[in-house]
């Protein structure tokens, strides 16, 4: 059993895991480590060899590893950042490099649910700290003084005593030669003597974005590289029967066309016809002459019309297929209440549209024994393990090179573009091929945030105190999925603050692929629960904040988990209690408005980072939503790590989900989706960002992640605001302002 | 059809159908991978080049119809003073994310304020609204165009 302050601090280094110092040819040391907790990974690619992840070169150079694919969150600077600042380095001197997928010799190597930092908080710092340690003890050896009486400063040792000073590189190569201390023993700096962490740091890459370097998966380009566009079914589900290859072939440019057969798997790879050029252009303008056919199967007639029209249906029959949580007496609650609430809420399907369309560049061997890829892939060893079983050869053999991504949000945890590549690419062993798909590729083959339905009623007793609470949740049932998004938490706020429960759901089927959305459950769950949660704050003549913290009154923090991203803190009340007060306290929270504007108020835990949210609004002259303000108050444990990265995560999940809650839906007719570009699925732009005031409340908790929990509450902040102004709630989303007035 | 195409003043030949994207000729016929291909239909930027000076949108501007009007690409924009001055901003204020639709961001500010030097908060948004940055680094874009026409190009 770990004890609350095991869990608040997060995963350590472990016994077993491994660090190793060595020198470098030419002289320098080079840190080298294996993970056991990378698991299955750490059988695949590079077990056995061990890669440096730290070197230090005679010029006094530092080379660090960024070990996770970067999306846009920062990652390959922040993480190379707590190995520095616990080496004690010169951050001017350290260059950093993508590592390619190796999970043995880096750790797991991945983008998603915001856990970078949790789970590399201490084991990069332990890390920095390790090489450290032996720059001293080598130091100390040379001097033939003690170890203690040696201080650092920026990539050099110093004895103050004798005025002797020697630069890392001066002493790496001796370094490499001392024991490596164990993890336990390491002295972790003091947060007063950070020189690195807390200060605000530009992204590694950028200089060179800037020169429009060529840095991303689809700038990719190696000798003899063919381009490859894919035709694949508007409808969902549907197989190939037919496509006409030679109309296609002897389009201009063309220099192949074949048919893809699909291996079952929507994750993996649907059936579709490959067009192969010199020009990816020319391959994709050739999908026009293609003419497939077809098999719609059963999912032809499928719509969100049809889907919404059975969801109402069983919302209004109220009999659900299953009870998933349940408690104490809910009927009787209801029945002896001082106050009840029912109400329908509904959000769409959304599709996740990063900037860089999915692409991936694969070449398979002759012999077609071992694959070398270039992905922009946010879970590379899945990718790495799909494809190596599509083409029937050991992962091992699967080299994965992680390249910077324009954008994820959750889209590139789905692989099936590496499968699609890994295909075609099958087809002509020892060419490079890069797939690209075109944004209505993108657009309509998404793996899209799930549709869902809820009908919630609350109960309370006379002194407003939630004594009820239920939802009836219509959702879908996936064929595969390998992280289900359309679920709900049993304890989904307020859930474990109310004595009598019942959450019960009805799935419908559906050949739409899904998958996770930036903040994926929490960016919808956040908008029914607050807005709910505001209904009945409302009807009970009181407002959200001043609900909100009277559930949780009196609560202690939640017992910890232990889970995939390691340990991870309970539920904490006062952390509620801290940002909602600060976000109050920084916005004009209970003050007038301007005229013709209202404030609301949204709050939500995820990801382990709790953000309460103010948000001023105001309708314009054509009736459209302006936003104006937006405060945000969040904590996210005890250090902002880079501020610089920080910032920009917050601003853009706030302006994310104002996107999401205005104007984003993915439709479905005719079995495929509606949308198809920029024209029709409107993504923010520059006109409609509002001023941003974001404070961080510190706690005494390690630091977790922030690509992801400042953008649920933003979206019931807007809705609970626009009931302020007009009256009207908003029960479903994107927000139909003609409803407003 | 053969073309010959000035680009970051330098005389390109180019063996292409007429209808071809420029941005396709920079990036499959070139190797010219800065500018970006985001949506193809001219709703996002990302693929934002100069032509004559004027912020131009690559992936539908065909071949073709350049004539002898000189292409700029974000690899040469650094040679300019206001676009030097833009790529210090951008990088003193962290103002990126992912990055991936700055090289159109950038190339579209450069050319707005060569067009105006001084744009008011409104002129900016105006100029900038036809740029998607999908991480939404825009308040960030906005102050960093905001402080280059208050500054000058002068330290760049």
């Amino acid at each position: 059993m770990r004890d609350t302050a095991t869990l608040n601090r997060g995963p350590e280094l472990g016994r077993r895991s491994f660090l190793k110092v060595s020198a470098l040819a030419g002289g320098g040391l080079a840190l080298a480590a294996t993970f056991p907790m990378a698991g299955k990974a750490a059988t695949g690619a590079g077990a056995s060899e061990i890669s440096a992840f730290v070197s230090i070169a005679p010029d006094n150079s530092i080379t660090i590893i960024g070990k996770n694919p970067e999306i846009g969150q920062g990652i390959k600077t922040m993480l190379p950042m707590l190995i520095a600042e616990e080496l004690d380095a010169d951050w001017d001197l350290v260059s950093i490099e993508q590592g390619d997928l190796n999970a043995a010799a880096y750790g797991p190597q991945l983008a998603g649910g915001s856990t970078a930092t949790p789970m590399n908080w201490m084991p990069m710092r332990q890390a920095g700290a390790t090489v450290r340690a032996m720059l001293i003890a080598a130091a100390a050896q040379r001097w033939g003084v003690d170890a203690a009486s040696l201080t650092t400063e920026p990539s050099a040792v110093v004895h103050a005593a004798s005025g002797r000073r020697a630069t890392y590189g001066e002493l790496a190569s001796d370094a490499a030669t001392q024991p490596v201390p164990n993890a336990q023993s390491l002295q972790l700096k003091d947060d007063a003597d950070f020189r690195i962490i807390g200060r605000p740091i530009g992204g590694i890459d950028s200089p060179k974005i800037v020169r429009g370097e060529p840095i991303f998966g689809v700038d990719t380009q190696l000798p003899g590289m063919v381009y490859a566009a894919y035709e694949r079914s508007p409808v969902f589900g549907a197989r190939l029967v037919s496509a006409d290859l030679d109309a296609a072939k002897a389009e201009p440019g063309v220099i192949d066309a074949f048919m893809v057969e699909g291996n079952g798997n929507i994750e993996q790879l649907v059936d579709g016809v490959a067009v192969i050029s010199n020009n990816w252009w020319l391959a994709n303008k050739a999908r026009a002459k293609l003419n497939p056919q077809w098999d719609n199967g059963e999912w032809g007639d499928h719509s969100t019309a049809k889907y919404d029209a059975d969801a109402r249906r069983h919302m209004a029959e109220g009999t659900p297929e299953e009870v998933f949580a349940s408690k104490g007496d809910v009927d009787a609650a209801f029945a002896s209440a001082a106050g009840t609430l029912e109400a329908e809420y509904h959000y769409p399907f959304l599709a996740h549209v990063p900037m860089e369309p999915m692409n991936c560049t694969a070449q398979l061997s002759e012999d077609g024994s071992s694959m070398e890829m270039w992905a922009p892939v946010q879970l590379p060893g899945n990718g790495q393990a799909a494809v190596a079983t599509y083409l029937g050869i050991p992962p091992e053999n699967v080299t994965v090179h992680i390249t910077r991504m324009g954008g994820g949000f959750g889209r590139r945890l789905n692989i099936d573009y590496m499968v699609q590549v890994a295909a075609i690419a099958k087809q002509m062993p020892g060419t490079p091929v890069q797939l690209i798909w075109s944004r209505e590729d993108d657009v309509k083959t998404d793996f899209y945030r799930p549709a869902g339905w809820h009908k919630l009623r609350a109960a309370w007793d006379e002194n407003g105190k939630l004594t009820g609470w239920g939802d009836h949740f219509i959702t879908f049932a996936l064929s595969a999925s390998s992280f289900n998004p359309a679920t709900m938490s049993a304890t989904e706020f307020p859930a474990n603050y109310v004595e009598n429960l019942e959450f019960a759901q009805t799935k419908m089927r559906t050949s739409v692929p899904m998958g996770a959305l930036r903040a994926p459950t929490s960016n919808a769950m956040a908008y029914v629960m607050q807005s709910f949660l505001d209904e009945v704050a409302h009807e009970q003549g009181r407002d959200l904040p001043t609900l909100l913290l009277d559930i949780v009154d009196g609560f202690e923090q939640e017992p910890g988990t232990f889970g995939f991203g390691g340990p991870a803190p309970g539920f904490a009340p006062e952390r509620v209690r801290n940002v909602t007060n600060k976000v109050l306290d920084m916005s004009p929270w209970g003050e007038p408005a301007a005229n013709g504007h209202a404030y609301g108020f949204g709050f939500y835990f995820s990801h382990m980072g709790y953000f309460a949210e103010v948000v001023e609004v105001s309708l314009n002259a054509r009736n459209q939503v302006v936003v104006h303000n937006v405060w945000v108050a969040g904590d996210v444990g005890s250090h902002i790590i880079n501020p610089f990265g920080a910032m920009n995560q917050v601003e853009g999940s706030v302006i994310d989900g104002i996107g999401q809650a205005l104007q984003l839906a993915v439709e479905i007719e005719g079995g495929a989706t509606k949308q198809s570009n920029f024209h029709n699925y409107q993504v923010p732009r520059m006109p409609m960002v509002p001023q941003i005031h974001v404070e961080f409340v510190k706690s005494d908790y390690a630091p977790t992640g922030l690509g992801e929990p400042a953008l649920p509450p933003v979206i019931p902040a807007l809705t609970n605001a626009l009931h302020t102004l007009t009256g009207k709630r908003i029960r479903s989303l994107p927000i139909d302002t003609s409803l407003l007035v | 059809m053969a073309y010959r195409v000035t680009i970051n003043g330098e005389t390109r030949e180019i063996d292409a159908p007429e209808d071809m994207p420029l941005l396709w000729v920079l990036r499959n016929e070139l190797g010219m991978t800065g500018t970006k291909f985001g949506c193809g239909i001219g709703m996002c930027g990302a693929c934002t080049v100069h032509l004559d000076g004027i912020a131009t949108r690559s992936c539908s501007l065909p071949i073709g119809s350049i004539g002898d009007r000189e292409v700029s690409t974000i690899e040469q924009l650094e040679t300019t003073p206001v676009g030097r001055a833009l790529q210090k901003a951008w990088l003193d204020d962290d103002v990126m994310q992912c990055g991936y639709c700055q090289a159109g961001q950038l190339m579209n500010a450069t050319a707005l304020l060569n067009n105006n030097p001084n744009p008011t908060a409104q002129e900016i948004e105006n100029g900038m609204q036809g740029n998607i940055c999908r991480c939404a680094c825009y308040n960030r874009i906005h102050k960093a165009i905001a402080m280059v026409a208050e500054e000058g190009t002068e330290n760049a």
